[in-house]
């Protein structure tokens, strides 16, 4: 068993940004490899169910590009990919990204920071949109494809937002 | 406004942790600005410019009974906003539990190096 390390929080920043941070029970070097091997990222960021991971490549170097896709079990895909502009194992990576079907305008560039304490790993992720109708289109991305949320909650996503 | 004008103003006004707690405070009632400014160590024309914030990203609108004009909480707006939003953190948040999993496996142990594919350094 594990226990949970922490809940997401996601927080929009002026126009262009979204800033996420999260706490995990594993050091800096774990939690690095686990987001940047092609193996081990195959094994958590395969998508929402009904989805499945069928290309991840990653050229782990300043200048390197990486890859993902996904495809849904109705035959439906998407696909993203990017550069990577900074790589310091294990404690920063920035790069470049965007989705191939692009419905927003504007590249994306993401910055990830992991911070270990006591064994644990804090990371931090900052997104930047060339263009706020970037970051408006993402926050409404229909990738929740298959998933059943409710939202009529006012009052508990309030106290989640205090 | 069109609507993603009003919703950067809605993100932008939920940026601020007072203004957020102005809206559960409101979320429990309406409130004059004096009961609003009650429980922050600010003073009322301090408390005034975030409800102007509030009210321009339609997230609170002013009412008025005689001389008090009491503010409430514009549900619908926020809600759209906080939708926007929760999904996005659900949907993320779902992703890193998978990953909670694997750095769970990648730490068990005797499975560690199996579980990463290669030995350890």
């Amino acid at each position: 068993m594990f226990q949970h390390s922490g809940l997401l929080e996601v927080q929009v920043v002026g126009d262009r940004e979204i800033h996420m941070r999260r706490g995990f029970n594993a050091p800096r070097a774990l939690v690095f490899e686990a987001m940047t091997k092609p193996e081990l990222i195959r094994r958590w960021l395969f998508g929402p169910p009904g989805w499945e991971m069928t290309v991840c490549e990653v050229d782990l170097r300043a200048g390197g590009k990486f890859r993902y896709a996904w495809r849904h079990e109705k035959g439906h895909g998407m696909a993203m990919g990017g550069t990577f502009v900074e790589v310091v194992p294990p404690e920063r990576i920035v790069q470049t990204e965007k989705f191939d079907e692009a419905w927003y305008p504007g590249e994306m560039t993401e910055t990830m920071e992991l911070h270990e304490e006591a064994g644990r790993t804090v990371v931090t992720i900052r997104l930047v949109y060339e263009l706020p109708e970037g970051r408006e289109a993402a926050l409404k991305t229909p990738m929740t494809d298959g998933m059943s949320l409710g939202y009529d909650r006012l009052a508990a996503v309030l106290e989640e937002l205090v | 406004m069109n609507q993603a004008q009003r919703l950067d103003a809605t993100f932008a006004a939920l940026a601020d942790p007072t203004r957020r707690a102005i809206l559960a405070r409101l979320a429990t009632g309406e409130a004059s600005v004096g009961e609003l400014a009650g429980p922050f160590a600010m003073s009322q024309p301090a408390i005034s410019k975030h409800l102007v914030v509030l009210e321009r990203a339609g997230l609170i609108s002013a009412g008025r009974e005689g001389q008090r004009r009491p503010r409430r909480l514009e549900a619908g707006r926020l809600a759209e906003a906080a939708r926007w939003l929760e999904q996005y953190r659900e949907f993320w948040e779902a992703r890193f539990q998978s990953l909670d999993v694997l750095l769970a496996e990648m730490q068990a142990p005797g499975l560690s190096a199996r579980a990463r594919g290669k030995k350890r350094k």
